[in-house]
């Protein structure tokens, strides 16, 4: 007989010691946020058989135990740290890089969350929409920083088959900064070509037959866009640039290196949801945006033009896409095929964290799995540390999948 | 397949004429700040037919949930056999037998008619995993099925959809699939049925045979909650009807009783549908 | 022509027609005729007696195996509406369990392989899949509620942490309670020596030399008896699922997937009937995984279970049509056939006739040689890329279908999920016509 969901139980397989001083604050915040309905599904909108009275018993003792687990971690990571086994250095460290990598996968998350929320569905090709832009936007700061003097193909290809390196054209933020500047454009204007193209080609046509349809249409979309790079670029990892100028902080026990990528980074990461923001809440697209999330015919009726709505969300989607897998390549210094797909998963569990539809949720979301994955390790291997974003992932789910911040709002 | 025990009690002179099946005390219910239920009060007889009428938005269908355990009410008491099952899941309710058909039918579209008809029932041994594989066990499964074969073609015979029951469920004309859905509920043999708005697009002669067929259920033992707008069937058919509005009950009682009540009504509903 | 709904059936004369009906047929017709495809590629490329039973043993092979993943993917997505993205984490399971089980204990192996726990293999075969059924029991008790992109979501990410897992340098080598064991990390472990090679080998020599007399390679005979061993093992596993499927169970399952709702309002416990669901395919996914990557390469490592292995085995479900067992097998062997091995196929036969001179360029390279006019280096190219272009066509099948036919080639016929043989019994209480009516009285 099947045993009513019992979070006692399922938080030993799940829970490994995963979260951190700035999740219990935003813990303690959830405790205090509204508890918004429960959205169990677009199909189902008023059948349900989970309770708003009953979620709210057992959020508050679920909620509990989680602040219980995070205030252990937090007073352990205090010991750690004045007992001298974790050094500061190490710490603001992981911290840093958290909100770094957190910030990128934020912002690919802006684009999922909203292609997810005003066309109903779970884009999987969208890590791949990282990768392509990526991609696009690299070969055109190679091809920008290298040109005259080597061969242009082989520049927009990134040197693949050893015929051009990273030292060769000796690109990097402080070196190089427009050609960087140039290929973000190009990553971010590629991305949103071939979000749109894409839509066109592929979703258009089969926009009314479902959710799963259009899941399963995007898993086939998602392998051959991969597999495409593949077949141009084989499955080699490129390096990208060289070091750039990097200010190295003194912390007890060591130095935090802070690098003009990771500054140019959170710049772009900010300012591009700054507009966003602006985007939604000042302009009379962002408004029809925000009026589609809530109730697509309602919308229709009132004549807000859908499809215009739909054109804007997937260019607005592909080009944040196009800028975060731009810059993850620039944090990472390197490409590969699987560059989008390896980053998928975690930008799925930020949005789902930060609750399917909300702007803001995507990025707190993000930001939090960026923690999680760099904090963790202060307790867990550092093999396991995606490993762990997705068991974070797993307990969002199966506790509060609405997110943090709900749905229906963007 | 008839409950002839509570037939048995009629005859034994029991006060089982005014046994409360099932009640309803006082349900609240909103969403998201509009209130769908406000204080719903009522009960059920066993072996009845009970109307329950009530303007668009009067919350029956969102009784009806209730009830059935598909939303769980703010506030409010289900008592259903004397045992509160307020908050049980419709998996729970519907094991009771205390079943519901939904206003739009919600017909299994991928499945022979024939295949929804032979779902619902109880108890079916084959619904273990084992024992439709294992060579042994399954000749007792084969025999339940042609059991419940007979079962299901007698009622699709009765219905006048047995000509349907090989085809897809999803090809039906829409009152057609009204009939399957109150077909299939009948074969899992419930002690008590909501019927949300079963003869929308039925036609009326075939109307007026159901709830012929639907008393004579009655009398084996079986209770039912009407929802319907057509006046006339409701008024004819029904022992008590319990009237809605705005999410509270304003009138329950006989026909005669509501009746001399509907002007009330009337003006409330500015001439209902009928 | 027939009222058959598929595309091929409905093209048939009405006289083959009525042949195609019948399942069986469907898949041999099938299967001959991607059989009688390569045995005329091998005549193409000059394969002699055992090049040709190679090339077939290593089709069947693969159709094989992938059956019995695709039947599963059927069982949990055609009929139960689980959307099962993590298929390859459980194979992974299987294996894995087995592997560290059956190894012989530290200190009795040859030096430099990692030890385990020295369990009988038979004995850590069923460990494997108890353990595979295990996992999907838990990876599937807490996410049944979810909606269906949720639950395909939490699968994949499970999947994900599997294999990452596996691969943890971490996990390598672990010495606990006094035993050693471990997974091998990113290099992977060898697993276990497949026991009809082994059979072959000793006992069953006569055989082989029997064969060899006759002037054929004697390696045929184990190869083509593993394939057979796993033949069997698809013909059980379409035998369980067949029978579950047309059953009260199945029907509860087709129920579930329509419309769960409405079957929980008919007094099913649904959870229920999908986690008995669930479970029973990730059993079978473990045993899949210990007899293909455990028996069969002797070796695995954590990058064998990767997505794109999922993706395959999801394309042959949908080409067939989810839903229909028998459009599952149909499917697959016109997958592994045409998509799967066709690229690589294509590439011997241009290799045998064309003759490609230099050496395999980069793109750019190949891109600028077919400017200049030379398209060797282009198709020098495109071969040496085989792997990359099926998953290409795979991905662009798969979005042909669906925009075109979702219901794959059988998705709209019906198997009827009854034990007893429905139209049969339909049929004859219409013969006996109106005088079946009973006195009008006890109905119900």
């Amino acid at each position: 007989m099947i045993r009513p969901i019992n979070t006692k139980t399922h938080s030993h397989g799940y829970s490994l010691p995963v979260l951190f001083p700035i999740g219990s604050v935003l813990a303690v915040l959830v405790i205090f946020l509204r508890v918004q309905c429960i959205q169990f599904g677009v199909e189902m909108p008023m059948l349900h058989d989970i309770t708003l009275e009953r979620l709210q018993n057992s959020t508050r003792i679920r909620t509990a135990l989680f602040s219980a687990f995070l205030a252990l971690l937090l007073l352990d990571l205090l010991r750690r740290l004045l007992g001298g086994t974790l050094a500061p250095a190490l710490l603001t460290g992981y911290v840093w890089n958290g909100i770094v990598f957190g910030l990128v996968i934020g912002l690919a998350g802006v684009g999922l969350s909203l292609t997810y929320d005003l066309l109903g569905f779970a884009n999987f090709a969208h890590g791949d929409y990282i990768s392509v832009s990526a991609f696009i936007g690299w070969g055109s700061t190679y091809l920008v920083a290298g040109l005259g003097e080597f061969n242009l193909l082989n520049l927009f290809f990134l040197g693949v088959g050893d015929t051009v390196f990273p030292r060769d054209v000796g690109i990097s933020v402080t070196n190089t900064p427009g050609a960087v500047l140039i290929g973000l454009v190009v990553a971010a204007v590629g991305g949103a070509a071939v979000a749109l193209l894409i839509d066109r080609l592929v979703y258009e046509s089969i926009r009314e037959t479902g959710a799963i349809t259009l899941l399963i249409a995007s898993i086939g979309v998602a392998f051959t866009l991969r597999f495409l790079i593949v077949f141009l670029f084989t499955q080699n990892s490129f390096g990208l640039t060289v070091e750039a100028w990097t200010y190295r902080l003194s912390l007890p026990g060591g130095t935090v290196n802070i690098s003009a990528p990771e500054i140019m980074l959170v710049t772009v990461a900010v300012a591009s949801m700054a507009s966003v923001h602006l985007l939604l809440t000042r302009t009379k697209l962002g408004k029809a945006m925000r009026a589609m999330s809530t109730n697509r015919d309602l919308a229709r009726i009132t004549g807000i033009p859908s499809d215009r709505v739909i054109t804007a969300t997937w260019l607005l989607g592909g080009s944040l896409a196009g800028l975060a897998g731009f810059m993850i390549a620039l944090f990472q210094g390197t490409i590969n095929y699987q560059l989008g797909w390896t980053l998928l998963l975690l930008v799925f569990a930020g949005v789902i964290m930060g609750g399917i539809g909300s702007v803001y949720g995507a990025i707190v979301g993000g930001a939090l799995i960026g923690l999680v994955t760099r904090v963790s390790q202060i307790w867990i291997p550092a093999s396991f540390a995606e490993a762990v974003g997705f068991a974070v992932m797993i307990v969002i789910l199966l506790t509060r999948p609405s997110g943090i911040f709900g749905s229906d709002a963007l | 397949m008839s409950r002839q025990s509570k037939a048995e009690d009629n005859a034994h002179g029991a006060s089982e004429q005014t046994d409360t099946v099932l009640s309803v005390e006082q349900l609240q219910k909103s969403f998201q700040g509009v209130t769908a239920l406000d204080g719903v009060s009522f009960e059920v007889e066993t072996e009845t037919i009970t109307g329950l009428i009530g303007p668009n938005g009067a919350g029956k269908s969102t009784t009806f949930n209730v009830i059935s355990g598909a939303i769980e009410p703010d506030a409010g008491q289900v008592n259903f056999n004397d045992e509160d099952v307020t908050g049980l899941s419709p998996v729970q309710t519907s094991s009771r037998g205390l079943v519901r058909t939904f206003q739009i039918a919600r017909e299994f579209k991928n499945m022979t008619v024939l295949e929804n008809m032979m779902l619902p029932p109880k108890n079916q041994r084959g619904e273990a995993a084992w024992r439709s594989v294992l060579p042994g066990m399954r000749d007792n499964v084969q025999a339940d099925e042609e059991e419940l074969f007979e079962r299901a073609w007698e009622m699709l015979e009765f219905f006048d959809i047995d000509h349907l029951a090989l085809e897809d469920a999803g090809t039906l004309s829409g009152g057609q699939r009204k009939l399957l859905e109150l077909a299939r509920a009948l074969m899992i043999d419930p002690d008590v049925l909501l019927l949300d708005e079963p003869f929308a697009g039925v036609n009326p002669s075939l109307e007026r045979e159901l709830l012929n067929r639907l008393e004579d259920l009655r009398d084996r033992g079986r209770t039912f909650l009407l929802v319907e707008h057509d006046m006339d069937l409701i008024m004819q058919h029904c022992e008590r009807i319990i009237v809605m509005h705005q999410g509270q009950t304003l009138v329950t009682g006989s026909p005669e009783e509501v009746r001399s009540e509907e002007q009330v009504i009337e003006a409330y509903l500015g001439g209902e549908v009928t | 022509m027939s009222n058959a709904t598929d595309p091929i059936g409905r093209r048939l004369p009405d006289s083959i027609a009525s042949y195609w009906e019948q399942d069986l047929i469907k898949i041999f017709s099938t299967l001959a005729a991607v059989y009688a495809l390569y045995l005329f590629v091998g005549v193409l490329l000059g394969y002699d007696l055992f090049g040709q039973l190679n090339s077939l043993r290593r089709l069947t092979f693969l159709i094989v195996v992938y059956g019995i993943a695709a039947l599963v993917v059927n069982l949990h997505w055609g009929y139960s509406g689980l959307f099962n993205i993590g298929v390859v984490g459980f194979m992974a399971i299987g294996v894995y369990t087995a592997t560290i089980l059956s190894r012989p204990v530290a200190g009795q192996n040859p030096t430099g392989s990692l030890p385990g726990f020295g369990v009988p293999l038979p004995l850590a075969v069923v460990a494997g899949v108890l353990t595979a059924a295990a996992a999907g029991y838990v990876a599937a008790l807490p996410s049944l509620r979810l909606r269906n992109d949720y639950f395909a979501i939490v699968t994949l990410a499970f999947a994900e942490i599997l294999r990452i897992t596996f691969k943890s340098s971490e996990l390598q080598e672990v010495r606990l309670f006094g035993w050693t064991f471990g997974t091998g990390g990113g290099r992977g472990i060898r697993t276990f020596s497949n026991p009809v090679q082994t059979f072959f080998e000793t006992s069953g020599q006569p055989i082989v030399a029997t064969i060899e007399d006759i002037g054929l390679n004697g390696k045929i005979v184990p190869d083509w008896s593993f394939v057979l061993v796993l033949l069997t093992i698809l013909i059980g596993t379409f035998w369980l699922i067949s029978r579950l499927s047309a059953s009260p169970f199945g029907r509860v399952l087709k129920g579930i997937r329509d419309d769960e709702e409405a079957t929980q309002s008919l007094a099913k416990n649904t959870s229920s009937f999908k986690i008995r669901a669930f479970v029973i395919g990730c059993a079978i996914l473990g045993l899949l995984g210990i007899v293909w990557q455990g028996a069969s390469s002797g070796y695995v490592t954590p990058d064998r279970f990767v997505p794109e292995l999922t993706f395959f085995i999801w394309i042959a479900v949908i080409i067939g049509g989810a839903g229909s067992n028998t459009g599952t097998i149909v499917g697959t062997i016109l997958f592994v056939g045409l998509i799967l091995e066709g690229p690589g196929q294509v590439r011997r036969v241009v290799e045998e006739f064309v003759g490609l001179s230099g050496s395999v360029p980069t793109f750019p390279d190949a891109l600028s040689a077919l400017v200049s006019g030379n398209i060797d280096p282009v198709m020098l190219y495109f071969f040496d890329q085989t792997s990359a272009l099926r998953i290409i066509m795979t991905g662009l099948v798969l979005i042909w279908l669906l925009k075109r036919r979702p219901q794959g080639l059988f998705g709209d016929r019906q198997e009827v999920a009854s034990s007893i043989d429905l139209e049969d019994r339909v049929n004859k209480r219409r013969e006996r016509g109106s005088g079946a009516q009973t006195s009008g009285g006890d109905r119900n």
